[in-house]
């Protein structure tokens, strides 16, 4: 039986570095290349030696598949393919191939410049990486070889983000990366057609959540920041550059503008412009509403969000400040958290997950002294709200995905493996399907039951089949056994089946046959059964002799002798 | 088990057989015993004979392949074969049914599937309903799994035989099995018609019982259809999500515990089955087991329950109006904010509910939808009260930039209960901030203000010293008259204080005179007040209430005899016929001043009488008697009076809204009387015979169109020109035109007057300008040349199809006129018979020398080739091009139907 194998080398029963191998069909492909954020040794990549001890991957591998622009799904992309070296194909939609360059080097700066690590990839290295990228469309079936073909849907989560179903033959597999069935204010829903596929591999960050309504969550947040600003307090809304960023951009933007609120809001790090950029270009990337206003206004041209400067965090009065990067582990938005924590009136927003580990992590954990490098301390006096923006599936979204798409099997990556247990328990007991959770490094095996294509010539067909013999030859091409022998060139043989049987009996050998022929008469009633002149008696296509042995002329030896179509008749 | 074998073996008759199998039917059994007491059970079963123990066995069979950790292959086999020895008809549907259970059981054995199909099959022809049914049930439910593709065809051509059966159950059950399939076709389109499909089954046997394949237990058909339908809210197709969340809306027979649960999207209950409280107890500490997402670190999995109770997919009906209202569509999302509307106005309770995701909706980011939203929360308002924090939220909205908007939340204001007295004032505050943010609001935020103040006037009495802010002491200065929000203010006072007699002590004097003034200026905002010290004028006063409504049919009793009056008179030369004509238009016109409701049919009243007076004058003028040049001015004022008449004609066809064919034909009647006058003076004034040849083939061709288009309403014109005429017809073929002159002459002047019957409703078609008001002294400047955009806002009412018909005039001093038409999307409509005319109009001069008035005014535009003759509008294409379209020229022309408003303007000269 053929095989589908899946190894998550990152995202495993855990969140973060996401890379999956998956073997299809006699191929090899990788789902996502990213890094984790809550290590900076060796760990942050994934582990390629597993594929290989040494050398190049690209005789390992058939393709390499990008869902999105995040870093734990593509931070890892230019460290494996120009340092372990990988020079095959990469996929990855439009806006993710324009957008992914920037964080990458973002990424870099931050740790080779500001963190002075050596032995990292340079900022050459991400242009050659990004030479090796093809980019793909929505839906567009695009064939990397004669048999492996991959299709991308969309994904909600962020911009460009996409769904990848790979086909080899007729076995298949979806990958999600990261999705979101509830559309946003900037993007829509994730939607896949009824692919069936052998494997659907999903993301399940928020297997254990059924979240409420987004409108009642989009409501909470405005009051918070609103009352926030009324006390004169500041708010910091750390985010990632891309992504939430711009939703949440997009509803203060609408919200200041209908409440006529003056104070101001600012964006930090000038990559956000740049992103925004692309953002305005990839309109139809977009939700349904941004589609169709942008003629008369591009919803990401914000008035009243500006770029912030360092200085400005000292700025007396109220402000609010979008800041990067989103789990408050580095960089401006925990300069300015350090800097704002001491003040009640202020105010901390997070908006989406946090990575165990991170200073985000655990101040939602309720920690109010964090300790700082340099054996500092800092007490966190302002406030610290929890809000899930994170555009992940939750439970009941996953639910939904599943029916969508009807798998055979499903897989779960991305996600907590307490979590991830409980979320298998409900599909298993709801689907009737297998459900797996594979830990990083381990191997899941799903046996496929591939139909295979058969050609026929019409004349064979018309001629019953039942037992007409015939032989698979070449291609999957039936033929006749009389016309398949022919064409090797060998003789026809016979296969008969024999059995002795020792009776007692004076006669002689005529007269005991005889004997025997009006015995089988009076039994087998309804069965052709002739007496023929050679000695024999045939019953159907049986033939029974008589021979009496050499010593014992009493002791008739009686000869049955049967063909081996009639075996299968029998049985 | 082996107490139940002891049992059974010591029953000796059926009766006893049957209380021991309901005592076990009681207790628990574990998994591992479930395949002896099995046993056991069928052995009893082969030596029964009683029919109402072997039907208990077969349930009892059901009910324990159902045990957990039980896998009830093992019994399949057994149960087909009793099934093929069974003889009696109840039995062998229990049995199905048991076979139904053990199929849910079994979902992955394709084995076991094929045997049940197979004996489905075999029993489909049974002769009892039940049997039939429930082989189509099992066939639906084992069919819905994949499976090879040949056994799938077969399963629903096989359900689709039975679609014919003799039998309305079977067929229900047939129909049922098959849209059920379908819902989870690959096919968008199907599963858009299988939605339908459900939905009309369930209109129609909303009542009967369908059992659940999981469980034993039964539901309503609609509720099950509701779970079902409310599933493919969250449909991969969003034309199947539109026409899922439409159909939930029109299922108003669903029952409330179902229905409260589309808006819980955690209420992890599944739809199927009604709970025990026991049960329900359980669902409550299994509730905690999904986060909201809305706390860090809630979403830790708490302890596993047993999940058989926790359904997510199946409970796809929990939270289906949540999805449907964050559709990522605004097609779907507006399909769900009617649905809710439908359903919330037959529930108050689901009303209360629904409240928070309405207002919630109000923050939607497509203007469409959030209109709706508002619109919505209006046609429930009666059912609820607003919180505190939900007015704050609809509040907002009022900041919205979007003038529909604004209007549609006013509107909802008007019929908003608040629960407080900050609630008013906040209200009250926030109006006030639009009015200043958006002065064109004027209207409205008085309007809603009277409405909110009438409504609440106890919540208003706290708040009249702040509002107007009185002192007890000291005298607080005056506050300015002209001020729109100063009058908004009393505007709400005031109509508080109507149902309140203790608020006026509270007022200041000034507050006394400014209410006499608005009372006068703006009446329809200001009511009545008993005031202290104050004259009761009650007799005066129309709008005074009680006798409102007699006196509307006393009015309309007086109408009635007036024109009654008037058929008296015989022919139009009858002696004092004109006085009595002139007393009964000033009565007619008075009444329709009195009463408002009856000022469309008065005024049609007049209209029709004055022609009538009209032309009798023009016929008893003296000309008639005395030679043509000698009296060439009198002949002026009757050629002037016959134009007037078709004028008049026109009006009264095209005005007026609700006129039924007999009046048409009357108001045609008068016309062709007009036309026959001014052939009468052409032929008196004009020499020559060639021109009155051809107006006399017009005028025959007339009269032989309205014969064709009102020959219905012949008997009823009896005695009239027409009738005569008509009598006449061979002569006036025949004859020369100057005798046909004088035929007309005579009959014209001997024929009666025609009796107008009125309708039951007439309405006239009003407009009134807003905006511009005319009031502006400030002239509007523009360079010469170029063109400058004037606003303008008027409503209508009973206008039929304003798009087509309303033009905007407009008139400069020196005579120039143009007439624009607007675009269809400045039309809205507000209300049934009302619409709003939104638009800007472009003007343009040369260069005045000082700034000067325009007019500017609304015009009904008609043509009488559209809607004159009532029958030509069934005529076809085809029909339309072979002649019969009526020979009478097309009339097009327009009919000022608002009073013009001024408009100060000043085009300069350029400057080079």
């Amino acid at each position: 039986m053929p095989e589908i194998k899946v190894t998550p080398l990152g995202a495993g029963q855990d969140v973060g570095r996401s890379c999956i191998l998956v073997s299809i069909g006699g191929k090899n492909i990788m789902l996502d290349c990213g890094m984790h954020m809550g290590y900076n040794d060796d760990r942050r990549f994934p582990d390629f030696s597993y594929i290989t001890q040494n050398g190049r991957l690209t005789e390992f591998l058939d393709c390499v598949i990008i869902s999105h622009f995040h870093l734990d799904h593509c931070g890892a992309l230019p460290y494996m393919s120009e340092m372990v070296g990988y020079d095959g194909p990469i996929y990855m939609t439009h806006p993710t191939k324009a957008i992914c360059p920037i964080l990458l080097e973002d990424f870099r700066k931050i740790t080779v410049d500001k963190k002075g690590e050596t032995n990292f990839f340079t900022s050459q290295m991400i242009k050659d990486c990004m030479k090796k990228v093809i980019p793909l469309n929505l839906h567009q079936t695009v064939q990397v070889d004669d048999e492996l073909e991959i299709k991308a849907y969309y994904a909600g989560h962020v911009l460009g983000a996409a769904m990848v179903h790979i086909k080899v033959g007729s076995e298949s597999v979806v990958y999600t990366g990261d999705y979101n069935m509830t559309p946003d204010r900037h993007l829509g829903a994730a939607w896949i057609d009824k692919c069936r596929p052998d494997i659907l591999i999903s993301e399940s960050t928020y297997a254990t959540t059924i979240r409420d309504s987004k409108r009642c969550r989009e409501r909470d947040f405005l009051k918070k920041v609103h009352e926030s600003i009324e006390r004169g307090g500041k708010v910091l809304i750390p985010v990632f550059a891309l992504g939430r960023a711009q939703e949440l951009c997009i509803l203060l933007e609408t919200f200041w503008e209908r409440m006529n609120l003056k104070a101001p809001i600012y964006f930090s790090t000038g990559l956000t412009e740049k992103a925004n950029h692309y953002y305005k270009l990839f309109i139809t990337w977009t939700n349904q509403k941004i589609r169709k206003t942008f003629v008369q206004r591009n919803m990401f041209e914000f008035k009243h969000i500006k770029a912030f400067d360092r200085s400005y965090a000292d700025n007396p009065g109220p402000m609010v400040v979008f800041a990067t990067p989103g789990m408050l582990h580095a960089g401006q938005s925990l300069q300015i958290f350090k800097k704002w924590a001491g003040n009640e009136k202020n105010m901390v927003i997070m908006p989406g997950y946090c990575v165990q580990g991170t200073i985000g992590h655990k101040i939602l954990n309720g920690q109010r002294k964090l300790e700082m490098e340099g054996r500092a301390t800092l007490d966190v006096k302002l406030q610290v709200e929890y809000m899930s923006f994170s555009a992940h599936a939750d439970a009941k979204g996953i639910m939904q995905l599943i029916r969508m798409a009807e798998p055979r099997n499903m897989l779960l990556v991305h996600g907590e493996a307490v979590k991830m247990e409980f979320l298998k328990g409900k599909i298993e007991q709801e689907f009737s399907i297998n459900c797996y959770m594979p830990a990083n490094g381990e191997t899941t095996t799903v046996t496929t039951n591939p139909s295979v294509p058969v050609d026929i010539s019409l004349n064979l067909l018309k001629r019953e089949m039942a037992l007409g013999g015939t032989v698979c030859y070449g291609d999957g091409f039936l033929v006749s056994s009389e016309q398949a022998l022919k064409e090797l060139g060998l003789n026809e043989h016979q296969l008969r089946f024999t059995c002795r049987v020792q009776l007692q009996d004076p006669h002689s050998d005529p007269d005991t046959l005889h004997r025997i022929y009006t015995h089988l008469k009076s039994v087998l009633k309804g069965y052709t059964i002739q007496h023929l002149p050679d000695g024999t008696v045939m019953v159907e296509s049986i033939v029974i002799k008589v021979s009496s042995s050499a010593e014992d002329p009493n002791t008739k030896v009686l000869l049955l002798s049967w063909s081996y179509q009639v075996t299968f008749l029998r049985c | 088990s082996a107490a139940l074998h002891v049992d059974l073996c010591k029953a000796t008759n059926s009766t006893d057989a049957l209380q021991y199998l309901l005592q076990f039917a009681r207790k628990p059994v574990e998994a591992e015993s479930v395949e002896g007491v099995v046993r056991i059970l069928l052995e009893h079963y082969y030596k029964e004979t009683d029919t109402s123990v072997r039907l208990k066995i077969a349930s009892l069979l059901g009910l324990l392949s159902k045990t957990q950790g039980f896998r009830p292959d093992c019994i399949v086999d057994d149960i087909i074969n009793t099934l093929c020895n069974e003889k009696s008809h109840q039995v062998l549907a229990q049995l199905l049914d048991t076979l139904l259970v053990v199929g849910t059981e079994l979902p992955d054995s394709p084995a076991v599937r094929q045997r049940l199909v197979q004996v489905s099959c075999k029993h489909l022809s049974d002769t009892y309903f039940g049997v039939r049914n429930k082989c189509l049930q099992l066939l639906g439910c084992v069919g819905t799994w994949k499976d090879t593709l040949g056994l799938l065809r077969d399963v629903q051509s096989i359900i689709s035989d039975y679609f014919g059966d003799q039998d309305p159950r079977v067929r229900t059950a047939a129909l049922k099995a098959m849209a059920c399939r379908l819902l989870s076709d690959d096919y968008e389109q199907v599963r858009s018609a299988a939605v339908q499909m459900v939905w009309v089954l369930s209109q129609l046997y909303p009542e009967s019982i369908v059992p659940i394949p999981s469980s034993n237990e039964e539901i309503r058909l609609v509720d099950d259809a509701f779970g079902k339908i409310s599933h493919m809210v969250s449909d991969g197709s969003w034309m199947v999500r539109v026409q899922a969340a439409k159909t939930l809306g029109s299922m108003l027979q669903v029952s409330p515990h179902f229905l409260e649960q589309t808006l819980d999207k955690k209420l992890m209950s599944d739809l199927r089955r009604k709970r025990t409280a026991h049960e329900r107890a359980k669902e409550l500490f299994a509730s905690g087991e999904f986060s909201s997402g809305r706390k860090w670190a809630d979403d830790a999995p708490k302890e596993k329950l047993d999940t058989n109770t926790v359904n997510l997919i199946a409970s796809g009906a929990c939270g289906a109006f949540v999805h449907g209202l964050e559709d990522e569509m605004f097609e779907v999302r507006i399909a769900a904010v009617e649905a809710l509307c439908q359903l919330a106005r037959s529930s108050p309770t689901f009303a209360e509910k629904c409240l928070d995701f309405l207002v919630d909706m109000f923050n939607d980011e497509i203007e469409e939808v959030r209109l709706q939203s508002i619109h919505v929360l209006r046609q429930i308002s009666t059912h609820i009260t607003l919180r505190e924090d939900q007015l704050d939220t609809v509040l907002a909205v009022l900041e919205d930039s979007s003038r529909d908007i604004r209007e549609a939340l006013h509107e909802l204001l008007c019929y908003t209960n608040v629960s407080t007295k900050e609630c008013i004032q906040l209200a009250l505050l926030e109006l006030l901030k639009n009015l200043n943010k958006y002065p064109t609001d004027r209207n409205s935020v008085w309007k809603c203000l009277k409405f909110l103040g009438s409504r609440h006037p106890t919540l208003v009495l706290p708040l009249v010293p702040e509002l107007l802010s009185t002192h007890p002491y000291f005298d607080t200065p005056e506050p300015d008259m002209d001020d729109p929000a100063y009058i908004a203010v009393l505007v709400l006072v005031f109509n508080a204080a109507k149902s309140c007699p203790t608020m006026p002590a509270l007022f200041s004097d000034h507050t006394f005179r400014h209410y006499a003034y608005l009372r006068d200026s703006l009446s329809h905002l200001v009511p009545p007040l008993r005031l202290p010290g104050r004259k009761q004028v009650l007799g005066l006063d129309p709008v005074d209430s009680g006798s409102a409504s007699g006196s509307v049919e006393s009015a309309q009793l007086f109408l009635q005899q007036s024109l009654n009056r008037i058929s008296t008179i015989q022919n139009l030369e009858a002696p004092g016929a004109q006085d009595l004509l002139n007393f009964t238009i000033r009565d007619v016109q008075r009444l329709g001043h009195l009463q408002t409701q009856l000022s469309g049919a008065a005024d049609f009243c007049a209209t029709y009488l004055r022609c009538q007076l009209l032309l009798m004058k023009a016929l008893q003028e003296k000309l008639w008697n005395m030679a043509v040049p000698l009296c060439l001015k009198q002949n002026v004022t009757a050629t002037a009076a016959a134009r007037q008449i078709l004028e008049e004609t026109y009006k009264l066809e095209f005005l007026y809204g609700g006129l039924e064919n007999r009046q048409i034909a009357t108001i045609h009647h008068v016309r062709l009387q007009a036309k026959a006058l001014q052939l009468i003076l052409s032929a008196r004034t004009r020499q020559g015979l060639d021109p009155l040849i051809s107006s006399c083939e017009k005028f025959l061709q007339e009269i032989e169109a309205f014969q064709r288009s009102f020959l219905t309403e012949l008997p009823h014109l009896h005695d009239s020109f027409v009738d005569k005429l008509l009598e006449l017809k061979p002569r006036i073929s025949a004859c020369s035109s100057v005798e046909l002159v004088k035929i007309l002459q005579t009959t014209l002047r001997q024929s009666g007057l025609l009796q107008l019957r009125l309708p039951e409703q007439i309405h006239r078609a009003t407009a009134t300008i807003i905006e511009p008001t005319g009031e502006s002294d400030n002239p509007l400047r523009f360079t010469s040349g170029l063109v400058v955009a004037l606003d303008i806002d008027a409503t209508l009412e009973h206008v039929q199809d304003p798009q087509n018909t309303v033009k905007v005039q407009v008139l400069y001093p020196d005579g120039q006129s143009h007439v624009i038409h607007p675009k269809p999307g400045d039309f809205r409509k507000p209300g049934a018979d009302r619409h709003r005319l939104i638009t800007q109009v472009y003007l343009s001069h040369t260069a005045w020398t000082e700034p000067s008035q325009i007019e500017v005014r609304l015009l009904l535009s008609y043509s009488s080739a559209s809607s004159s003759l009532s029958s030509s509008k069934h005529l076809g294409w085809s029909d339309s091009s072979d002649g019969l379209q009526s020979p009478e020229a097309v009339v097009e022309g327009t009919i000022p139907f608002s009073k013009p408003v001024k408009v100060f303007i000043m085009p300069k000269p350029a400057r080079r």
